[in-house]
């Protein structure tokens, strides 16, 4: 580390300060900004193939005019209400997943502590289960409730697994436990269902954005926008939470009303995407660890985060309706590739971290 | 972040054992025959209850007649008798598996169902009666073991590479396997949704519907199972000594090794094949009978057959009533049953 001259502060090697005129000036990441900048190229490229691919092709050119604004007759119905909300929904909620996942993995100080291994995934299922099965199944019931069961679920875990602290695998086992039994209890609420219903209830348990149109984008968009803006301005006092309490505490942040905030953000992150498409599990595990794999940057940044986790999702709903000869729900697909992930993970990451 | 990893003499495993409570041979034989007449009295209930709408009455004179054809001979006799004694030789085998995991891992969370190797046997058989249409049970048997064998070997291998430190770690990977294979599992049946509409009850972890040759088959391979863990129980005890003073001792540890091995697929697999993939059974039996009788591990076997095999009948008996009339697999109440078990567990090994 040579010695910075005087007047200017060495912040590393990744790290430029930026500065507008006297007082305004910011130090940025620039792999953090390179990774962005990655996210969203793939991510056009992603929904470029979205638009084109299909039953009914249309021509990369044809996808253009359209989008700005050409009538070409029905080529405008598949492209604009039918592909379009799709891919537009698999990049807003692949960013609020990764958020989410980002915020949970911040505020159990775990790297494995994501909504969906500690089963907040299944607790909103069983909400949204109890919704559509008994309840008629509104949107606005089904998203209710989906927050309720998977803050529960959450709440749960985290008291069963509290002992000072929720650090260590302790946690995850305890969620997965928690996950597994109500797994188990939401297979039992549909077998009691009727047919019809119980349909509707598997396919939404299996994560789908298959039948995603305008009306469910665009009022979800709305509230996730609304719950992103907290959760970017909560992002600072985040990373001072993560630096231990006292020293958080020392820095100025009131611990406990900034914890409670930052869960409730990520709680109701995971839920509105959860009550909208069902479960997708393992992005909001997957998309925070990525971006700082990519970003090399010791926080779990948010940004970083819904980048990477709006690529991941788009991506893996690409291959949900194109891999395979039938249109398969994105939940089976990023198990798969999340699950493959989670072993390697375990297999070399944490371990090389723990020595 | 560093994930906070307690260190090796946080974690011993397997952990201090509470005193034995059972003093004696003779204690030990009176609490398991008292298991065997609870079983038989779980496996009475069994026949009595379900939906058909027969009374006990009906039960017993049907019982005594024999099969003969009538509709209530079919419901007690191929249905009711056939899954009451499905469930038990299940049940027994898992839990005879789950000890002999645990013993042989020192991982007081290990089970046969956690650690995916039912999950790999699940996918193997999904696999080869969706390819080959094959739905005959004998023909489950191998693709089952062979599922079964690569999921153990692969879990085993990630287990070791993460470090044997932390019991959790095996877990994880066995939960991050059987997400994955459950995943395949589950895209398989959405793409020919006719073929693996069959499957659906048994991928749920039913005793229900077997017919009687397959039972027998299922008894022979799964008593040679048994067999195996009864023969190496002493040489595996001597082995928690450590592999020196085994040596030592004259236990042969590489043998004693693949004989366990074996035994678990054998056990864990072939129980598959016959009830589909069942969690939980092997996590929970064992800490009850080390409860009970301690470390030895003849003793912890024969209890935790005993009990696994009551634990699957009563759950099956569950399953029936619980969502009257329709039926759960007797699966899905080992789950309700078992997780929180785990997760008081995962407190304690944690501690």
């Amino acid at each position: 580390m040579t010695a910075a001259p005087p007047g200017r502060v060495d912040f590393g090697p990744r790290r430029k300060p930026i500065r507008l005129g006297e007082r305004a000036s910011a130090v940025v990441n620039t792999r953090a900004v390179l990774l962005i900048l990655v996210s969203v190229i793939g991510c056009v490229l992603v929904t470029a193939a979205a638009m084109m691919l299909g039953d009914y092709p249309v021509p990369l050119d044809q996808v253009v005019q359209i989008l700005s604004g050409a009538d070409l007759g029905f080529a405008n119905t598949v492209v604009l209400q039918w592909r379009l909300p799709r891919a537009v929904a698999a990049i807003v909620f692949g960013a609020a997943l990764g958020i989410s996942g980002a915020i949970f993995q911040s505020v159990t100080r775990n790297v494995l502590g994501s909504p969906d291994v500690i089963g907040f995934n299944a607790g909103a299922f069983t909400g949204a289960i109890v919704s559509i099965g008994f309840l008629g199944g509104a949107q606005a019931t089904t998203t209710l409730l989906a927050l309720a069961g998977g803050g529960a679920a959450a709440f749960l875990v985290y008291a069963l697994a509290f002992r000072g602290g929720v650090s260590g695998t302790r946690f995850i086992v305890v969620g997965i436990a928690v996950s597994m039994a109500l797994t188990a209890f939401n297979t039992l609420l549909v077998l009691r269902m009727e047919q019809r219903v119980a349909t509707i209830a598997m396919t939404w348990g299996q994560g789908d954005l298959e039948n995603i149109r305008w009306q469910q984008v665009g009022p979800m968009c709305v509230i996730l926008a609304a719950v992103i803006a907290c959760a970017a301005a909560l992002g600072g006092r985040m990373h001072q939470l993560e630096l231990g309490d006292d020293a958080a505490r020392a820095t100025g942040v009131r611990i406990e009303p900034v914890r409670l905030a930052l869960i409730a953000v990520g709680v109701a992150l995971t839920a509105v995407v959860t009550s909208v498409c069902g479960p997708i599990a393992f992005i909001a595990l997957a998309a925070p660890h990525l971006a700082r794999l990519a970003a090399g940057s010791s926080g779990t940044g948010p940004t970083g985060a819904a980048a990477v986790g709006a690529l991941l999702l788009s991506t893996c709903d690409l291959a949900a309706q194109h891999l395979l000869t039938v249109d398969i729900p994105v939940g089976v697909v990023t198990v798969v590739v999340g699950g493959a992930y989670l072993v390697w993970l375990i297999t070399w990451k944490l371990r090389r971290t723990r020595v | 972040m560093p994930v906070d990893v307690p260190t090796r003499a946080a974690v011993r495993t397997p952990r201090r054992h509470p005193p034995a409570r059972l003093g004696g041979w003779a204690g030990r034989s009176a609490v398991l025959v008292a298991g065997l007449l609870l079983l038989v009295l779980v496996g009475a209930v069994s026949l009595l209850v379900g939906a058909g709408g027969l009374s006990a009455h009906a039960v017993i004179g049907t019982l005594r007649d024999g099969a003969d054809g009538s509709r209530s001979a079919i419901i007690v006799w191929d249905m009711r008798v056939t899954r009451t004694l499905v469930a038990a030789i299940v049940g027994t085998a898992l839990g005879i598996a789950g000890a002999l995991m645990q013993a042989m891992t020192r991982n007081p969370l290990a089970d046969p169902g956690l650690l995916g190797v039912t999950a790999g046997a699940g996918l193997a058989v999904v696999i080869t009666s969706g390819v080959f249409g094959v739905t005959a049970f004998l023909s489950n048997v191998w693709p089952a073991l062979l599922g079964a064998l690569v999921v153990s070997l692969a879990v085993y291998a990630i287990g070791f590479a993460a470090g044997r430190d932390s019991p959790t770690t095996l877990v994880l990977a066995g939960v991050a396997i059987t997400s994955a294979l459950t995943g395949v599992t589950t895209g398989l049946a959405l793409i020919d949704a006719t073929r693996f509409n069959t499957l659906r009850t048994w991928m749920a972890g039913s005793v229900q519907g077997r017919d009687m040759s397959a039972i027998a088959q299922t008894s022979v391979l799964i008593a040679i199972g048994v067999v195996v863990a009864f023969l190496i129980a002493r040489p595996l005890s001597q082995l928690a000594l450590g592999d020196d003073l085994a040596r030592a001792l004259g236990v042969r540890i590489g043998a004693t090794r693949i004989a366990g091995g074996a035994a678990i697929l054998l056990l864990a697999g072939v129980g598959t094949a016959a009830a589909g993939p069942i969690a939980f059974i092997g996590l929970m039996v064992p800490h009850l009978a080390r409860a009970l009788v301690g470390p030895d591990l003849r003793w912890a076997f024969a209890y935790s057959g005993v009990a696994g095999a009551i634990v699957l009948v009563a759950a099956d008996i569950a399953g029936r009533l619980v969502i009257w009339p329709a039926e759960a697999p007797a699966g899905l109440l080992t789950a309700i049953i078992g997780a929180p078990f785990l997760a008081v567990i995962a407190r304690g090994a944690m501690r």
